[in-house]
């Protein structure tokens, strides 16, 4: 069973929508106890950092989730990956999870259009099983002003963006980031999920 | 590197899709959840739904047309059509939509971008404007359907509409539309060197190369079109292989 965190995230009901068409069990979630017996965590997240943030406190279940990332597999998507970092500059500053060392900020190119929005191709950096069955190239849907910073050895992929994106990050152990949006992109999106479920096996 | 995007449009009458072509292996031309379904099997990077009547009593039916394609497709889905409050832009998202494309409502009042993007986040928000010569070396914005000149400045309008937040523009040129002659290069890029959002080129596709032409000539990020694959004259992965030869990047 995986947690999908309700906190009124845009992108929830997509998330959910890709989970059960490929039949993974979830519940899409707001209670602690739920999260505390799920197998796996996924912290959907689309719009502004820090509403996003407030929103999240506003549910009281930061400190459950970040204490259960480190039993569990957790899965951010999109601004879900970016609160995972430290901190984040969008709009005001604010604190993140806090669970992957980096911060958050605005795409610096000033030669390309932003948002970075579209399918663009990962560069795998490290392998993972989160890539497993997953023919290259692999085209992700992105959508995104900001991006994390974070020292390359969290990096699972990037893309290229006249500069390098954080596309899919890990601290290492359970906790995990895409910063495009596996539930629309295809196919292979679809199975990044599926590696997902597993992992949580 | 970014890939271009080909963008479906499917034109929703009453819960059907207006006109259409026969898809081999989908039996029902006219029904919009197929035939997404089929645009996502030869690679369309969006898919975008128009409600033609947005009548209030339709709403429903089209409603359920993107509730049911967004359980079966997974690539973002744009809905268009008759939104005109934060209310309408809420429903469509909960039906399944990525993104909510706003026109004639945009036009009366400006204010609705602004306030979809606070609420809904910029990305979700795509504003859509059919622009026409004016005669005198300019572009004129026109609403209700590209049937009223509401005396606004293209290029001034496109601003505007990126300083309030739009993640996106949908630019339809009514001198091209319709005529199948390619799209309007002109309009796109003086659109393009305005704005640092994505724009998406509408109006005009009527041969396989015009797709290749438009982001060969203009910063356009995405191309539209709805006949032509509507009625099956080309598929996307047609339009793909050909922006590919010529080495433009697409998925």
């Amino acid at each position: 069973m995986i947690a999908v965190i309700d906190y009124s995230a845009g992108n929830l009901f997509s998330v959910s929508n890709a989970l059960s068409y490929l039949g993974i069990e979830h519940c899409m979630t707001m209670d602690a106890d739920a999260i505390r017996k799920a197998d796996a965590m996924i912290l959907p997240g689309v719009g502004a950092f820090p509403t996003a943030m407030e929103s999240l406190h506003g549910t009281g279940l930061v400190s459950t989730i970040c204490a259960e990332a480190k039993k569990k597999p957790l899965l951010g998507i999109c601004l879900g990956m970016q609160m995972l970092f430290e901190e984040s500059d969008e709009v005001t500053p604010c604190k993140g999870l806090g669970l992957i060392p980096g911060s958050v900020h605005r795409i610096p190119s000033q030669k390309v259009i932003i948002p970075h929005m579209g399918w663009n191709e990962l560069e795998i950096r490290q392998d993972s099983p989160l890539f497993a069955g997953i023919d290259l190239p692999m085209y992700a849907y992105f959508v995104h002003s900001y991006q994390a910073f974070c020292d390359n050895r969290y990096l699972l992929a990037t893309a290229d963006y006249d500069g390098q994106i954080p596309a899919l990050v890990t601290d290492g152990g359970y906790v995990f980031g895409a910063q495009f949006h596996p539930e629309k992109s295809d196919e292979k999106g679809l199975q990044m999920l599926r590696n997902f479920a597993e992992v949580t096996k | 590197m970014l890939a271009k995007r080909i963008v479906p449009c499917l034109d929703v009458r009453h819960g059907k899709v207006v006109k259409g072509v026969n898809f081999e292996g989908v039996k029902d031309v006219g029904d919009p959840v197929a035939c997404a379904a089929e645009y996502n099997r030869q690679g369309a990077d969006e898919i975008v739904f128009y409600d033609i009547v947005a009548s209030h009593e339709g709403r429903g039916t089209f409603l359920d047309v993107v509730r049911e394609t967004a359980k079966q497709v997974f690539v973002p889905l744009t809905v268009g059509g008759g939104i005109s409050t934060v209310d309408d832009m809420r429903q469509a998202l909960r039906a399944g939509a990525d993104k909510i494309s706003i026109n004639s409502a945009a036009v009366k009042n400006p204010k609705l971008i602004a306030e979809g993007a606070e609420i809904f986040g910029s990305q979700c928000i795509v504003v859509g404007i059919d622009a026409k010569r004016n005669g005198k070396g300019g572009y004129s914005v026109y609403a209700n359907g590209a049937r009223i000149d509401m005396g606004i400045d293209l290029l001034d309008w496109v601003v505007e509409v990126e300083r309030l937040g739009a993640g996106e523009i949908c630019l339809n040129s009514i001198d091209t539309d319709g005529v199948r002659g390619g799209f309007d290069m002109e309009m796109l890029q003086a659109v393009c060197a305005r704005v640092r959002i994505p724009v998406i080129a509408s109006g005009g596709a009527g041969k396989l190369s015009d797709f290749a032409d438009v982001f060969l000539q203009t910063d356009a990020t995405a191309a539209l079109a709805a006949s032509l694959f509507h009625f099956g004259e080309l598929t996307i992965g047609e339009v793909k292989a050909d922006c590919r030869s010529k080495g433009i990047a697409v998925r």
